[in-house]
């Protein structure tokens, strides 16, 4: 208690030096004219009382500066002096600035960037009244743990439960809007009437729709987001009751959604989804990526709405055998539903910006331990990084994947930024202090007991502690970085099956039409493919209708000619479909490997055929060849198969081996029938194998399209190559920032261990002069400068693999092809830190070499 | 004065403290003094020292200053014990009468067994 009574007092000097010093001045001087006076007393003359005292008073400065050092903090004095030095000196070394800075910058940007993201995340709550009572539903059936729903069911579901205040379908489209000005396509969002009111968010302008609006054949009314009215309609009010043309139709605006508003993406216009009137959405067990959202009564649990869900769907499965009989129903809260995958990934990124942040911390607390001024730069780096940070971070943020939970916006959180600095200054200082302290005010009996040499032994042990921990921790993220690489080289050389380079996808809105008519779609898409396959460079292109690998899956259900009919959808086996025209799989050379593929007599009138893959041969026809069985396709009919073809990577480099629904097969688009042709009534998916670059072929697709009809868009264009990549966005992303905290952990913890050497060095230095005039060799002097260094670097690299061996196991679900303790990155990341530590002790040690014994002895 | 000896740090604040408490509110060359008119004038109080400590033992509650006259009239800073101080003093006092007497034993027994 006193210590910390002391501890303010002294902190409160910093604040009326002038005065203290002034106060002591006249202290020492009052104390001479005392002296003075008994001397006279004594009987001596003047001069020689003056003398006497003065010569008993000793130096006066030097008293006033051991005076000085009590009553301040001397430490963060000179701490302040060696950050004005350290300033000095970083403006005559500007390469190492950028360093430092740079380092600092990565480090306090990084930390914010991740705490915010994992705050947004996890921690905070949603932005919805009662966020706690959201969960999403799912369908659960034998193919799918949590598969979306069809509309029907939904209306079942609202009828039927009782755990919910409110229950909602939602489900994405895209729209095109034509009229005045250039058209243009919409994201948007169809959804119950209940849907906003349920989230409890509300139209900046106008209303939701009600109820009865969310009706077939209800007046087709529409909101718009707030994005699109500023820029659109220049914010005016005026908007509400005006015509929007989407998709050929008019569309009365009734209200403006607020920008705050984000729903996993964000979305252009809001529409009725019961007003729609496709025959297949409202088709019993036919799910067409419609959602359920719902809020819980107070007081149920997830427990309660799930077991009554799962009897609400049982109920339904038994009215409905054919299409429901086997499946049943999940619950689960929205942030697991938002959050799920993406959690272990964000804790092990969070876990890794926090070593590094420890990382800092200990090098902060060895920077006041040794009062090095070389060290203090990082300090003064510190402060500027901070500066930089704000904006570093903003950039960092730009690089999240679009992968990242979208149902809240992911901002730069300057709580978090401040928390993160205030967090790290303090826990440096508090490091730093506890032990210099220690040293400062030294225990007068303790000193006693311990002979006196307790105060420099406590210094070496603490620096000792901290450059062993910042190894240790440099070790858990170079192994987790290590581990992430391995696992992308794995990947990289996954067989994809198909060949992603010069092919480009893209997205057609065909022109708009009120009542979507097949055999015109039909015509439009054959005009278009011929139209493209002349344009020159273009080797082959292909409509794709409902898969496309690593972009988007529709599954059918399906039985083998010639087996029994199961009794329910649920029971029968599902395949991925792809639904191609004839030049698809030159233009993916995807390889033929028995019959034959799409060919262009495969008309709407001709017979259905359909080609398989090999997956699908080895499961529905081991041993057997398929080609001229027949198979039996839900709502397609029978079709007869054709050809095998390879297998394609459809679900992802490392997912594709463990998807559940890996078979795949292809129709020929144009046998499509009516009712699925018009589901591709707003636009219809391309690809195009070009010998020509993909932004100059694209520039010639469409001009081509815009001349065929001026009204048809181009949209969503990326290469094949791109949607590889990006089916691995997330995993490159947490190695690159893996790899970056390992580079800054390596880093800061490589200038610990050399500072610390450097210091340990220097109190060495009359040790090492008596050991050369002893007649020890540089050689040998290297030895025990390494041994010291070698010996924290070992007893880090040690316990960090230890760490390691417990905490990357916590990364297993990031890993592939790679076990989260493999021995190889284990041994080589050891052997590379150790080699880094023992470098960075090289260079004080041979400053150690040099020294003269004459003059290292004299030295003190 | 160089065969005089230096007084051990540590034990300089003990010995402040003990004069407060036997001469009442002092100035710091007042202490001086009489640590070494105490000690038959075999220590040297060096004030370098000396004012570290005060300035220590003030900081710590122990002691409490106010600038004051002195007998002939001198502008001096006294010095003077505080209730904690009292308090430290006796445990000190204490403590060290404990290491002296360990250090008297041991010291002594080395001597028996020669």
């Amino acid at each position: 208690m006193r210590q910390v009574r002391a501890f303010f007092l002294r902190t409160a000097e910093l604040f009326r030096k002038e005065k203290r010093e002034q106060e002591f001045a006249a202290e020492l001087e009052s104390n001479l004219q005392l002296h003075i006076d008994e001397n006279l007393r004594r009987g001596m003359n003047l001069e020689e009382a003056r003398r006497v005292a003065l010569v008993k008073l000793g130096g006066t400065e030097q008293t006033k500066e051991i005076y000085r050092d009590r009553r301040g903090h001397p430490m963060l004095e000179i701490l302040w002096q060696d950050t004005r030095y350290a300033l000095r000196m970083l403006r005559k070394n500007p390469g190492f600035t950028v360093v430092v800075i740079l380092m600092l910058t990565l480090g306090i940007g990084a930390n914010t960037a991740i705490f915010s993201v994992v705050n947004a995340a996890i921690f905070r709550p949603f932005p919805f009244v009662h966020p706690e009572r959201l969960v999403a539903v799912y369908q659960k059936t034998s193919q799918f743990e949590e598969s979306s729903v069809s509309y029907p069911d939904i209306l079942d579901w609202q009828k039927d439960n009782r755990s919910f205040a409110a229950l909602s379908a939602w489900r994405r489209d895209t729209f095109n809007l034509t009229g005045s000005g250039e058209a243009e396509q919409y994201q948007g969002l169809q959804t119950s009437a209940n849907f906003m009111p349920l989230l409890g968010v509300q139209p900046i302008l106008g209303r939701y729709f009600s109820e009865t609006e969310n009706q077939l054949g209800a007046a087709p009314v529409v909101l718009i987001s707030e994005r699109v009215w500023r820029n659109r309609f220049g914010a005016a009010q005026s908007i509400l009751g005006k015509n929007l043309t989407l998709n050929g139709k008019d569309y009365a605006v009734i209200g403006v959604v607020p920008a705050t508003f984000h729903w996993y993406r964000d979305s252009d216009v809001f529409y009725p989804i019961g007003q729609w009137d496709s025959e297949i959405f409202r088709t019993r067990g036919l799910s067409q990526g419609t959602q359920v959202i719902a809020l819980m009564k107070p007081g149920v649990t997830i427990a309660q709405a799930d077991a009554d869900m799962v009897a609400v769907t049982a109920n339904l499965a038994n009215t409905y055998p054919d299409a429901l009989k086997g499946t049943s129903a999940v619950v689960v809260p929205l942030r697991e539903d938002a959050v799920g995958d993406i959690r272990p990934l964000l804790l092990v990124l969070l876990g890794a910006v926090g070593f590094v942040l420890l990382i800092a911390c200990a090098n902060v607390a060895n920077l006041l331990l040794a009062r090095s001024a070389a060290r203090a730069r990082e300090l003064t780096g510190g402060v500027l990084g901070i500066l930089l940070a704000i904006w570093g971070t903003q950039a960092a943020l730009q690089l999240l994947p679009t992968t990242l939970p979208g149902i809240v916006r992911l901002d730069l959180d300057m709580r978090v930024l401040l928390f993160a600095l205030g967090a790290s200054l303090l826990t440096g200082l508090l490091f730093g202090l506890a032990p210099a302290w220690k040293t400062v005010r030294p225990n007068l009996q303790e000193t006693l007991k311990e002979g006196g040499r307790g105060m420099e032994g406590g210094r070496h042990r603490a620096q000792g502690i901290f450059i062993v921990s910042e190894i240790a921790l440099a070790m858990i993220l170079l192994v987790g970085a290590g581990l992430m690489l391995r696992s992308l080289g794995h990947l990289w050389n996954v067989k994809l099956g198909f060949d992603p380079r010069n092919v480009t996808s893209f997205e057609v809105s065909l022109p708009p039409s009120s009542k979507p008519d097949a055999a015109a779609i039909r015509e439009k898409n054959n005009q278009l493919l011929e139209r493209l396959q002349a344009l020159p460079g273009i080797e082959a292109v292909s409509v794709v209708f409902g898969s496309l690998p690593m972009s988007g899956d529709s599954e059918i259900p399906f039985w083998v000619e010639g087996q029994p009919k199961p009794t329910s959808q649920n029971d029968m086996s599902w395949s991925l479909m792809y639904g191609v025209s004839p030049g698809y799989f030159r233009a993916m050379k995807i390889p033929l490997l028995a019959g034959r593929t799409v060919s262009a007599q495969d008309s709407h009138t001709a017979p259905l055929i359909t080609v398989i893959d090999e997956e699908f041969a080895r499961k529905h026809f081991p041993g057997q060849d398929p080609v001229g069985k027949r198979l039996n396709l839900m709502i397609l009919g029978p079709a007869e198969i054709v050809g095998v073809v390879g297998h394609v990577n459809h679900w992802g480099l490392d997912s594709d081996d463990t998807a559940k629904i890996r078979s795949q097969l292809y129709l020929a688009f144009a046998q499509f029938p009516d009712q699925a042709t018009t589901m591709g009534a707003n636009g219809a998916d391309f690809v195009v194998r070009a010998s020509v670059p993909s932004a100059a072929m694209m520039q010639a697709v469409r001009k081509e399209i815009s001349s065929i009809d001026n009204r048809q868009i181009v949209n969503r264009v990326s290469t094949m190559e791109d949607i590889v990549t990006a089916s691995q966005a997330q995993r490159r992303f947490s190695m690159l920032l893996l790899n970056g905290f390992a580079a800054i952990a390596l880093l800061l913890a490589t200038v610990g261990i050399y500072g610390v050497v450097s210091y340990l060095v220097n109190q060495r230095i009359h040790e090492v002069g008596i050991r050369m005039a002893m007649g020890a060799r540089p050689r040998d002097i290297l030895r025990i400068i390494l041994g010291s260094g070698g010996k924290m670097a070992l007893a880090g690299i040690v316990i960090g693999l230890c760490a390691s061996f417990a905490l990357t196991r916590l990364m297993a679900r990031l890993l592939f092809g790679v076990s989260a303790t493999d021995p190889l990155t284990f041994g080589g990341v050891a052997l590379l830190l150790f080699g880094i530590a023992l470098a960075a002790c090289y260079l004080p040690a041979r400053r150690a070499m040099r020294v003269d014994p004459m003059v290292a002895l004299r030295y003190e | 004065m160089g065969e005089k000896k230096d007084v051990w740090q540590g034990t300089l604040a003990l010995m402040a403290l003990k004069t407060l408490e036997a001469l009442g509110p002092l100035h710091g060359y007042g202490i001086a003094r009489r640590i070494e008119q105490t000690s038959g004038d075999l220590l040297a109080v060096n004030y370098g020292t000396l004012y570290p400590a005060l300035l220590k033992l003030e900081q710590e509650g122990y002691i409490a200053s106010e600038w004051g006259q002195s007998d002939n009239n001198r502008k001096a800073k006294y010095y003077k014990l505080t209730r904690a101080g009292r308090k430290q003093l006796a445990k000190e006092a204490r403590d060290w009468a404990e290491t002296t007497e360990i250090l008297a034993r041991f010291l002594g027994t080395g001597k028996e067994t020669a």
